[in-house]
């Protein structure tokens, strides 16, 4: 049930009154749980590490249940969040606990991009929470809150020290959920390494500036407590749901040739400190830096980035009314804008096809234009000779002529002469 | 979901003292308002109920002041018991009722009321959320006089202009002046109107434990409340109580069986306090909230689509238009990419056309002129033929004629 009560100082500007007797409103705190307790809680746990570091099993462990799943395989194409809800209760509480589990995480050749779809699932479950807040008609009461309350980070038992995609990871989770790192499967390391290990995560986690939750201490209730285990971080686990006999009673352990390692036993692990921790004196805490600090940054840079902002604390209140509206009125004369830069883009283009193709048109008809002077040119040319040659053929033809008279003429003065001859013989 | 069995104690169940922790140190906020006539007695009530004396010499109440309007006046006040801290605040309005004219005396109580509502949300809208007080009004006590009879035309007009913006609980004032009979038909009579009038006054919540639900049971057979305050505690049979000292008595503010007084005390703050806060939150707020983002986000936008738009907010209806919008930009686009294109095609197909004509033209102009040059050779071979064979035939004449006249000189020189 997602708290209306942000924390502030009690009593601004009231004045203190002594109280002649016995009112009752001692009970709130008694009314507020019972309501919480009809109500129900949720918790969501996000187990962010590599195939194979026991994750399942250690939810298991921690919850005393066996959840659901197969073993993953370590060829999975990308990150995907695998995501289970439960409902558990203890005595007369009803907890709905959420545990996402990262499959593939680690798994590929490139690296990059891991935790990006980590990061999408933890602002999706923001995002969805928020678009109910803005909501007009919304149920927060009765909203299943899906946020990520803690994120468990297994660390591979490596000894050394933490591994890039680890820093990596941790740096961009870090300001969007409550970070736990834990040594997984850490039966693997002696305790002499195991101390040596703590202390170069830590520092690597300091001097790369990654902020990981702290137990919270400003409550005099659990402060020691509290303080004492920010020290012991990150713990080292180990998780088991098998059951070996240890003396007379059965103990969850892992047994091994050379010894048995009791998971609830705090000499071997630190599982025990974990499940107090996380569990029995801060599961409230998470849920509450949950939402008033991580939802709270994100709602604040998604409303940024959308623009809307505050007015200085000096002038009136900001009505939400007119920033709605002066947001609405903006967004709608940008998509006029858009809609009409369009517009007025065709319009362009529309002009320079059209100048464009103009031009191709008056090209074509420069063209033509040349060939049809070529060929009247030609026409005139093939019209000189056509006429050179008839004056020929008419010289020609006056030639003949003339010379055919001629000799016709000779031919009949020959023709004459010769008869003339012939008739001075004769005579 | 099923239950699952779990093999063991994990210690979430420890998660309500975590809740009780954080609470305590958190502190506890509380707004109650006082309505009703002067003289019933309310302030009195006040100090009753918190056993303090809210309105002292130094912080004098409201009926202490002579009052021409119905103000809203609030005190606030820090309470400490158990360990637990209360910042109550005491909301009066001085004047209601008591004018000639109460026309609309209601008013400035709605205004208030709307106005707490307004600074919630605006906080709550802020973009940098910080500390939010909540100062909205979690209870209205609603004083009814002890006529008897039943209830006046104000009082309907009131609770039915407030029953949907807060908790109302109706309560008869001074109660110590109508016998138990009196009282009981009083009671009655109020009830068979308030159902009358379908004003809905504050309704205890159902619970599942027989003995809770007992007790409310017998709650509501006493609705209305009828009650007493005293600032005054006398001594009775060697007891200390608050109480009213008559001639014939003393009327025991916390007696059963005088008035209803414990039965309110112990439902508004023992038991019901927190579910007074939450109906205000879940309900009377988000009505509000509602009512008034549904006016901002409906302005100039039809009302056929405001019913779908309810249920988005409204960062994501914009959204939601955003894209809209860009689906019809990019159908629009298309579309005038369509049709642009295709009247580039029209017209480059009509200058292709128009080229291949020319083409053809030129062609065929080509073409003839070619056949005439064609002719005109053949024209002129057939002329260089026959003026070569004339020539020759000519030439062949010619010497013939030579040949002719060569002889007859011959024989004109053999004469000779």
């Amino acid at each position: 049930m997602a708290s209306t009560e942000i924390a502030r100082q009690a009593g601004e500007g009231a004045r203190a009154v002594p109280l002649s007797g016995h009112v009752g409103f001692d009970s709130m705190p008694d009314q507020l749980v019972n309501k919480s307790v009809n109500h129900g809680f949720c918790f969501n746990i996000l187990c962010v590490g590599e195939t194979g570091l026991g994750k399942s099993t250690l939810m298991d462990t921690l919850f005393n249940t066996k959840f659901e799943g197969e073993p993953t395989q370590h060829n999975q194409p990308g990150v995907q969040l695998k995501s289970n809800t439960y409902e558990l209760q203890e005595s007369n509480v009803r907890l709905k606990l959420t545990v996402v589990n990262t499959v593939g995480f680690g798994d590929q050749i490139n690296k990059e991009d891991s935790y990006k779809s980590i990061v999408e699932f933890i602002d999706a479950q923001f995002e969805a929470y928020l678009q109910e807040e803005l909501k007009i008609k919304r149920t927060l009461h009765s909203y299943h809150d899906t946020r990520i309350h803690a994120c468990l980070y297994f660390i591979a038992p490596t000894g050394h020290s933490l591994k890039s995609l680890d820093l990596v990871t941790m740096k961009k989770l870090d300001s969007k959920v409550n970070i736990i790192p834990i040594i997984a499967k850490s039966d693997a390391i002696s305790k002499s390494e195991l101390t040596k290990f703590k202390i170069k995560i830590t520092s690597e986690l300091v001097s790369n500036g990654v902020q990981i939750y702290q137990f919270p201490t400003d409550d005099e209730t659990v402060a020691e407590i509290n303080s004492t285990m920010n020290g012991h971080l990150p713990f080292a686990v180990v998780g088991s749901t098998e059951e070996v006999k240890i003396g007379n009673k059965m103990v969850k352990a892992r047994q091994y040739p050379w010894g048995t390692v009791q998971v609830e036993n705090e000499n071997h692990c630190d599982f025990v400190k974990l499940r107090e921790m996380l569990i029995r004196v801060n599961m409230e805490d998470l849920r509450e830096q949950t939402h008033t600090r991580h939802y709270e940054l994100y709602r604040r840079c998604k409303l940024e980035e959308m623009g809307f902002k505050d007015t200085d604390p000096d002038s009136k209140p900001f009505s939400l009314q007119e920033t709605y509206e002066a947001k609405r009125n903006e967004f709608m004369s940008e998509l006029q804008k858009k809609e009409e830069e369009m517009r007025q883009m065709f319009v362009q283009r529309v002009k320079e096809k059209e100048a464009e193709l103009k031009e191709a048109e008056k090209e074509l008809h420069e063209k033509f234009d040349r060939l049809k002077k070529l060929h009247q040119d030609e026409k005139k040319k093939l019209e000189d000779k056509k006429k050179a040659l008839d004056d020929e053929l008419n010289m020609f033809k006056q030639k003949k002529t003339a010379a055919e008279l001629l000799q016709n003429q000779a031919q009949q003065a020959g023709g004459s002469t010769t008869l003339k001859r012939d008739k001075e013989r004769k005579n | 979901l099923a239950l699952r069995n779990l093999e063991g104690y994990v210690g979430f169940a420890n998660l309500p003292n975590q809740v009780y922790r954080k609470s305590v140190k958190r502190g506890f906020e509380f707004t109650l308002m006082v309505v009703g006539e002067s003289g019933l007695g309310k302030s009195t009530l006040i100090n009753s109920l918190f056993l303090t004396d809210l309105y002292s010499k130094d912080y004098p109440g409201p009926s202490q002041r002579i009052k021409k309007t119905v103000q809203v006046e609030q005190s606030k006040v820090l309470v400490k018991e158990g360990g637990v801290q209360l910042t109550l605040t005491i909301v009066d309005t001085p004047g209601f009722g008591d004018a000639v004219d109460n026309s609309n005396c209601w008013q400035p109580v709605i205004n208030y009321i709307d106005s707490k509502c307004e600074d919630f949300l605006n906080a709550e809208s802020r973009v940098n959320r910080r500390l939010m007080p909540d100062n909205r009004v979690h209870c209205c006590l609603y004083f009814i006089a002890p006529s008897g009879h039943g209830l006046k035309p104000l009082d309907i007009e009131f609770m039915k202009r407030l029953h949907d913006k807060v908790n109302v609980i109706p309560l008869i004032a001074k109660a110590d002046t109508l016998t138990p009979e009196e009282c009981q038909l009083f009671k009655k009579q109020i009830m068979k109107e308030i159902q009358e009038h379908k004003i809905k006054i504050y309704e205890f919540p159902d619970t599942e434990d027989d003995e809770d639900s007992k007790l409310i049971r017998k709650i509501k057979e006493r609705m209305p409340l009828a009650v007493v305050g005293s600032n005054v505690v006398i001594e009775v049979n060697g007891r200390k109580v608050r109480g009213r000292q008559y001639p014939w008595g003393v009327a025991e503010v916390e007696n059963g069986e005088h008035c209803d007084f414990t039965v309110l005390r112990n439902m508004l703050i023992r038991t019901h306090m927190q579910d007074l806060k939450d109906v205000t939150n879940n309900v009377h707020y988000e009505n509000y909230r509602s009512k008034k983002l549904a006016a901002v986000t409906c302005n100039g936008v039809d009302t056929s689509k405001t019913k779908g738009q309810l249920t988005k907010s409204p960062l994501a209806q914009m959204e939601e238009e955003r894209r809209e919008h860009v689906m019809k930009m990019k159908k629009m686009e298309t579309e005038m990419e369509q049709v642009f294109e295709m009247k580039v095609k029209e017209k480059k197909q009509k200058l292709k056309d128009s080229e291949a004509e020319l083409e053809r033209r030129h062609e065929q102009m080509k073409r003839n002129l070619e056949a005439q040059y064609k002719e005109l050779e053949e024209k002129r071979r057939v002329f260089e033929e026959e003026k070569a064979n004339w020539e020759a035939q000519q030439r062949i004449l010619e010497q013939q004629k030579l040949d002719a006249t060569m002889e007859k000189n011959k024989k004109k020189g053999k004469i000779f």
